[in-house]
Formats: structure tokens, C-alpha cells, sequence
């Protein structure tokens, strides 16, 4: 692999069980910084738990236990560790999910909610970071003169562009999307995937997919995970035309999965 | 401009403390709620517990404290509940099950459903101003037991029928179209699946209600019971034939409640005893009788996994 | 012959075939007497309502609108009888208004901790809990505010009559807890995961998820937790008839002894008033007035909640 490439993060020997059940076995990948990097594999490979670990998600429920670091660059500081507050690794590190869930409030409340939360008060500054999160989703020019509006009467596309808004409010150093065009229709999805290429320059981005198709289009870095373990992880144009292992060509190919 | 670290952790400490302080304010209702109830009873006990023997259960109320029983009260309160569970039961499990199977998504069914709401709100009394008027006058039943379990049948209702209709509800409809698949007929669905699979459910909602029936007071006051009884009902067993005799549904009755309320009203402390001791007889009932349901909701909720 | 029964139908049999008749009339039997039985339940709304205005309309003719309503004497068991119903509807008010005052700050704290704050497995044991508080019987709270609360009282409040308004008010407050707080934290339970989790990984903490997130979601549902619990308060008499005294009484002052309107209708009830005199009359006229107000507000509440389940 090459030298000259920037981490953002790296995840170093993660373990994770649900119960007695092993979910991740010592999983480790770099994250590269101002790319998108794609974790794609069969249902129940533990992508998505893994991407839960990084936004510290899994400690809002129990029973769960969990090793390993995820080293968060330059300070390389361990956001799994158990002295770092949960709450302060949410603000460093957004997340959009799978089914677009804006809050029963309006378009303006929704996206200023990540500051409001953290105590920012100046309204100008808010209204400035509301504006320029909106912009950078593509969703500025629709809805700028309706931003009182309730969010929940908007559609299921731009839905979720709110909710990446809302995500990008706080300035991410991380942004982490759970299969976010999964539940959108094909044109919406399109829309958004436009979006999310746009977006890398400006923040890194980790995505969860089932759509092989949509990670071979958009991701710079893609980890093929299968039961728990890293199978391969590359650049994603070589891990689409030409993988080093044979269960990532499997899977690829649609042999299985 | 990413926000600074250090303004970061300082905020993060700041509304961590509200959440904590939120937490120990949490708690702290939870105790004063759960301590008032023990507070209750123990008082309850410390008063009346010297007062519980055979002879408390076996004796009539009496003009002299240490001597008073709750016999009556107690026989009165069976004697009632046979009669309201006779009546709320079929109705209610019936009901519910003509709404949650059979009954089409119309506006006469919206005002069945409103009008179960409504009843399961109306204050009980009511349930005895009705039943004075209309059982003991019009129809002419008398203040008697009859009366009483009509009353508080009508009154539990609601509670049966909506329990009836929630455990209905659990048993996911590809159940309902397999047995339909096979052939059967509504009734028979109604009859081999879902009666039998939302059993436990609708057992929990029974004894809640007649929990709840037990401890009703207003309505049977309104009705006319009598809070001084020195006699039982009839016998339900007679020697002739046929051997049952319903004569004892027309009898003027007393119930546990009613001669807590009595004895609470005197002014005399031996009767506050008295009162004391039927308030545990009443808690134990209930409170068991409660404890089991929620002990079979629980059984029954392992037990059906679908 | 065959020797085994052939189980295939050979062909299907016409919906006019008497056995297929006799199967459809047995089934239209069956759901005719459940449906039957469901409708019995407007029968008895029915039933009461119809008790209830009939059995007042006498009155009415003796008294009029205006008397009962604004008269501040309640005294029909007298010879030179008053009938102003202020007295018993000031009694209830007091007794409910502290009731609340104790009941819907406490029973909503109760329900966002339990809701938002409480681990999944303790709250399946404290929930119960609560429903065992739920299921006491009303008479035995009633003997707790006479013979325990109040006497408490007393250390404090010296002039604290032996039947009060406050005792009784605070006691039924802590008898209202469970339900509002159980109606409460199923309004809060059915705000969906992902909102909670959209918020906390927003970097929200668990109190600003529950305030700025789920409480507004579920706020309808909560307000007509407490119209609920206003309507229980109002139209309960066993702790009020035991503890707040038989005796109207037109005050503000909660250490007096006030009658409510549930304890007035035990009153004459215990008594031996003939029927059909005016004296038994009043207890329909109070009751019908209780009625409309309880009623007035569950279809408030009713409507509260379709408000909410319409957001969704």
C-alpha cells in the first residue's frame, strides 16, 4: 500500500461479542483522510457493528462488550477507551442513518439541533452554519424559504439530505452513513451519491453499503468483511476488478451473499 | 473552524451534571412513591395485625370491637364476585373478541370503541346511581347481591374487554391465514386459535378486573349495602332437588370494603383496629390477586414465542 | 368397492349446497350474538346517562338552573332547604387541585426516568411495582389519610382539622401517580428508537434527548395523561368521603373539612332517604353534573390523543 496517504483513523484489533455471541474478531483498517472508505460484505459480516464502534453507539445499549482501539489522527487519541466521554466522540463524529429519521420539528430546528445541543448560542452563527450545512447537501435552494416548515412533510430523499445536513452541522471530523440510500428510491439515491462524492473534500467519510455497485462508484477504499473478520481491504478499484482473495472475488461476483 | 477540544470537554462536564442531577431527582420520586406504599403498609399492620385470628374471620360484626368479624363481609364479597364474574366475563371476553375479529372498520364500530373508552373512565360511582335506578327500582331486584354483581359486572367490563382485545391483538395475523389456508371457518379460527392463544392474556385482564371489583366501595354504597350484617346469605347448596338454589342472589349483602368504611367511620379507636385488619385481609387479596397476573403475563409472554 | 376412502372432494360443491347453508347460518348465529355482546356496552352508557337525566329532571322543576349553580348553601336535607351545589363543587375542586399538584410533577418525573433514563431490565420489575400501587384499593387509602397522613399533618399544621382537605388531596395525589405516569410512559415509549439515537449521536446527552426530542414527541399524549388524571381526581369518593369530611363547605382553606360531590352521594346513599323525594333526587342532579365533567374531559383527552397518534 502506498505511504503518502493521510489517516484519519485507524481501527486496531477489534473484538466484539453480543452476549456470548462473537460479532468482530480482530478486525484492523486504516481510515484514510478525505476519502470515502466503503465497508461492504453479506448480511451479519458485523459491518454495520463495526461502524457503530466509531461514534461509540453501542454504549447506549447492553449487554455488550468490546476490545480494541480505534486511534482517532493526529492525536491518535483512543476514542474506545473508557476515559473518554461517549458524548464527546458523538460530537467529534456524525452519522446518518439507514432510515431517514428527521426530529418532528422544523427544517431550521432540525439542522441547528447539533448546536443548540452543545450550548451555541449566537444566533448568527447559527443561522450561518444552518445555511452553509444545508448548501453542502444540495437541499439549500429547495427548502431556504420554508425553513419553519415541519421537516417530516418532506420526501423520503430529501429526507435523508436533512439528515446528512444535520450531520455536517457540527463539523465532523468523521462522517460515518449507515447504508443511507437503502430505503430511497433509485433517482434519490442517485442524488444522494452525487452528494456524498462531493462531500469527501471537505470531510472523511466511512460508508456502510449492501450495494456493490454503489461502493465500486463512490468509495476511493473498500473493506470486504465476512463473519466478523477483514477479508481484504484495498483500493476500491482493485478490490472491483481484480481482489486478492478468492472470497472477496465470490462475493463480488455474486456467488454468495 | 473545528470546535476546540478543551470548550468541547468543559461543555460535555457541564451537561453531564444535568443528566446526573436529573437521575438522582429520578430516583428519588421513584423511593418517595415506593416508600409511601410500604409506609402503608405497615401501618396497616402494625394497627391490625393483632386483631387477624380464626375468629376475625369467623365471627359477625358486632357492637363490641374485639368481638366484631368479618364474616358476613367476606362471604358477602364472594357471594358478589361469583355474580359479576358470571356476568362481566362471557360479555366481556365475547366483546372482545367480536371487535378485534369480526367487527368491520366502520362508524357504528368507532362508537362501540369510543363508547368502551368513555365507560372505562366514568367514575364508579355513576356505574351505582345507574344501578339504583335502574336494577333496584325499575327492575326491581332489590339491594341485593344480584344487584351488586350486575353493577360492578357492568363496571369491570371495560377492563375485560380491553384486555381481551390487546391479547387478540399479539397473535400475528399469518396464524389467522394459515388456519383460514386450510379451510376453517371464522368461528373456527376464532375457536382452535385465537381464543386459545391469547388465553393467558385474557386470564391476566380477568383477574385484574375482579381484583379491581373486590375493592370497589362507592358504587356498592349507592346500591344499598348494608353496613351492618348479622346474617348470611342463603345456601347456593339446598338438600331437595335440584340442589341449587338461587335464592341467596336476592339477599341483602356486605362486602370487605364496605366494612373497612364502616368501621373506619366510627369514632372509637378499637374499631380503627378492626378497620386496620380488613384493610390487610383487602391488600392481600388484591395485591395477590394482582401479583399472580402479572406472574402469568409474564409465564405466559416466555411461553409464546411466534 | 373401493378399499380406500377417496379424501380428494371430486369437485367443489355449490354455495347453495345445504351442508355449505347450514355452515353460513351457524356463523352468522355466532357473530350476530358477539356482536351482540359488544354492542351491550352502548346500552349501558345508555343506561346510565338516561338514569341520570331522567331521575334529575323532577328537580328541576322545583329548583331552578340558576339556583343550583350559583347558590353557595348546600343544605337539601334541611327544612328550609338550600340547593347551591358551589359548596360540593368547591370541595372537589380543592381535594383535585392538590391531588394534581402532587400527582402530575411527580408521575411525569416518574415516567421520563422510568422511560428514558432506566435501564430495559429494571424497569420490567419496577414497572409491576407500580402496578401493584395502582391496585390498592381506594377505601384503603382512604383509611391512610384519616389515620396516618393526617395525624402527620397535625405535627405541622396545628389547626388541622381531623377531616381536612389537605390529607385527603395529598393522599389521592400519591393514588393518581401510577396512572398518570403509566399513561405517560406508553406516550413516551411509543416515540421510536431512532429518534433517540438520531439525537444521541448527534451529541446530545440522555436529559436532552428526553426534554428537547422525546417530550415533544410525545406531548399530546402526556397532556392527555393529565386530563385523565384530572377526570380520575374528580370523580373519586372513598378517600374524599373518609378523609375530607361530610360536611359542605365553601372555602379555600384546605385544613377545613369540605364535602365533595362523591362524598355527598355516599351520605345520602348510607342514609334513609325515601324514594322519589327531593332529597334522593339530588343525587342524581350532583351525579349528572359530575357526569358531564369527567365526561367533558376524557373526550378532551380522547381527542388529545388521536391528536398525537396522528403525527406519528
Amino acid at each position: 500500500m502506498e505511504t503518502s496517504k493521510v489517516l484519519r483513523a485507524e481501527v486496531k484489533n477489534i473484538f466484539f461479542s453480543y452476549g456470548d455471541k462473537p460479532i468482530l474478531k480482530g478486525v484492523n483498517l486504516p481510515i484514510v483522510e478525505d476519502k470515502i472508505t466503503a465497508l461492504i460484505g453479506p448480511s451479519g459480516c458485523g459491518k454495520t457493528t463495526l461502524l457503530r464502534c466509531f461514534n461509540r453507539m453501542h454504549d447506549l445499549y447492553n449487554p455488550v462488550n468490546y476490545q480494541g482501539e480505534i486511534l482517532l489522527y493526529p492525536d491518535k487519541i483512543n476514542i474506545l477507551s473508557r476515559d473518554i466521554d461517549p458524548m464527546e466522540v458523538r460530537m467529534r463524529i456524525g452519522m446518518v442513518f439507514q432510515k431517514p429519521n428527521p426530529f418532528p420539528k422544523s427544517i431550521f430546528d432540525n439542522v441547528a439541533y447539533g448546536l443548540t445541543v452543545r450550548g451555541v448560542r449566537k444566533k448568527s452563527f447559527i443561522t450561518e452554519r444552518v445555511e452553509r450545512s444545508l448548501r453542502q447537501a444540495g437541499l439549500w435552494d429547495e427548502v431556504k424559504d420554508r425553513l419553519d416548515s415541519s421537516a417530516t412533510a418532506m420526501s423520503g430523499g430529501q429526507q435523508q439530505r436533512l439528515c446528512i445536513a444535520r450531520a455536517l452541522a457540527t463539523d465532523p471530523e468523521i462522517l460515518l452513513l449507515d447504508e443511507p440510500t437503502s430505503a430511497l428510491d433509485p433517482i434519490s439515491t442517485g442524488h444522494i451519491e452525487e452528494l456524498i462524492s462531493e462531500l469527501k473534500k471537505d470531510v472523511t467519510i466511512i460508508i456502510v453499503t449492501h450495494n456493490l455497485h454503489q461502493a465500486s462508484r463512490i468509495s476511493d477504499y473498500t473493506a470486504f468483511m465476512y463473519l466478523g473478520e477483514l477479508v481484504e481491504y484495498d483500493k476500491s478499484e482493485k478490490i472491483f476488478t481484480n481482489p486478492s482473495e478468492s472470497r472477496t472475488e465470490n462475493y463480488i461476483t455474486g456467488r454468495f451473499g | 473552524m473545528r470546535f476546540q477540544i478543551e470548550e468541547m470537554r468543559r461543555n460535555i462536564k457541564w451537561r453531564q451534571l444535568k443528566n446526573q442531577i436529573f437521575v438522582y431527582i429520578g430516583l428519588l420520586t421513584l423511593l418517595f412513591t415506593l416508600i409511601t406504599l410500604l409506609a402503608l403498609m405497615i401501618d396497616l399492620a402494625r394497627t391490625g395485625v393483632p386483631r387477624i385470628s380464626l375468629e376475625f374471620f369467623l365471627n359477625f360484626p358486632s357492637r363490641f370491637a374485639e368481638k366484631a368479624g368479618i364474616l358476613s363481609a367476606w362471604v358477602g364479597t364472594l357471594c358478589v364476585m361469583l355474580t359479576t364474574a358470571s356476568v362481566a366475563i362471557p360479555l366481556g371476553i365475547c366483546a372482545g373478541v367480536y371487535l378485534e375479529e369480526y367487527a368491520r372498520k366502520n362508524w357504528f364500530t368507532e362508537i362501540i370503541e369510543l363508547n368502551i373508552t368513555n365507560l372505562a373512565g366514568i367514575p364508579s360511582i355513576t356505574f351505582g346511581l345507574m344501578a339504583l335506578g335502574i336494577f333496584v327500582y325499575k327492575l326491581g331486584l332489590g339491594q341485593s347481591i344480584v344487584t351488586a354483581g350486575l353493577t360492578l359486572g357492568l363496571l369491570v367490563l371495560p377492563i375485560i374487554i380491553v384486555t381481551t382485545r390487546e391479547a387478540i391483538r399479539a397473535i400475528p395475523n399469518t396464524i389467522r391465514e394459515a388456519s383460514y389456508a386450510l379451510g376453517s371457518s371464522k368461528w373456527q379460527t376464532v375457536h382452535h386459535h385465537i381464543v386459545p392463544y391469547s388465553s393467558g392474556g385474557i386470564l391476566t385482564g380477568v383477574i385484574i378486573a375482579l381484583s379491581r371489583a373486590i375493592g370497589e366501595t362507592a358504587p356498592l354504597l349507592t346500591v344499598g349495602a348494608l353496613t351492618y350484617i348479622a346474617f348470611l346469605p342463603h345456601s347456593p347448596v339446598i338438600q331437595d332437588l335440584p340442589f341449587l338454589s338461587f335464592e341467596w342472589l336476592r339477599d341483602p349483602f356486605t362486602v370487605l370494603p364496605i366494612q373497612m368504611f364502616n368501621w373506619v367511620s366510627r369514632p372509637q379507636e378499637e374499631f380503627h383496629v378492626n378497620a386496620a385488619a380488613t384493610g390487610i385481609v383487602l391488600l392481600c387479596v388484591t395485591l395477590g390477586m394482582n401479583a399472580i397476573a402479572i406472574v402469568i403475563r409474564y409465564r405466559f409472554r416466555k411461553r409464546m414465542k411466534w | 368397492m373401493t378399499h380406500q376412502p377417496d379424501l380428494r372432494l371430486r369437485s367443489f360443491t355449490s354455495v347453495a349446497h345445504p351442508v355449505r347453508r347450514m355452515r353460513r347460518f351457524r356463523e352468522a348465529i355466532i357473530e350476530s350474538f358477539l356482536f351482540l355482546c359488544a354492542a351491550s356496552s352502548i346500552i349501558i352508557t345508555v343506561g346510565i346517562v338516561g338514569t341520570l337525566i331522567i331521575e334529575s329532571f323532577p328537580f328541576f322543576k322545583q329548583v331552578s338552573l340558576k339556583e343550583f349553580l350559583t347558590g353557595t348553601e348546600w343544605t337539601p336535607l334541611f327544612s328550609d332547604a338550600k340547593f347551591g351545589v358551589l359548596p360540593l363543587l368547591c370541595g372537589t375542586f380543592l381535594t383535585t387541585l392538590i391531588a394534581l399538584l402532587v400527582a402530575v410533577p411527580l408521575g411525569t418525573i416518574l415516567a421520563v426516568y422510568l422511560s428514558e433514563f432506566v435501564d430495559p431490565r429494571v424497569r420490567e420489575v419496577l414497572k409491576p411495582c407500580l402496578e401493584l400501587l395502582a391496585a390498592v384499593p381506594t377505601v384503603v387509602f382512604g383509611y391512610f389519610a384519616l389515620l396516618f397522613v393526617t395525624p402527620l399533618l397535625q405535627k405541622f399544621f396545628p389547626a388541622l382539622s381531623g377531616f381536612n382537605v389537605l390529607g385527603a388531596g395529598l393522599v389521592m395525589g400519591i393514588m393518581i401517580i401510577p396512572y398518570i405516569c403509566s399513561l405517560s410512559e406508553d406516550a413516551m415509549r411509543s416515540v421510536p428508537d431512532h429518534m433517540r439515537e438520531a439525537s444521541m449521536a448527534l451529541g446530545a446527552s440522555r436529559f436532552q434527548t428526553a426534554f428537547r426530542v422525546v417530550i415533544p414527541g410525545a406531548f399530546s399524549g402526556m397532556t392527555s395523561a393529565f386530563v385523565l388524571g384530572i377526570s380520575r381526581a374528580f370523580g373519586e369518593t372513598m378517600v374524599v368521603a373518609i378523609a375530607a369530611g361530610m360536611q359542605p363547605n365553601f372555602t379555600a382553606n384546605v385544613l377545613e373539612p369540605a364535602e365533595t360531590i362523591t362524598a355527598y352521594i355516599v351520605q345520602v346513599s348510607m342514609g334513609d332517604l325515601p324514594h322519589g323525594s327531593i332529597g334522593y333526587q339530588t343525587i342524581y342532579v350532583v351525579g349528572l353534573l359530575l357526569f358531564c365533567v369527567t365526561f367533558s374531559f376524557n373526550v378532551l383527552a380522547l381527542f388529545l390523543r388521536k391528536r398525537f397518534v396522528e403525527k406519528e
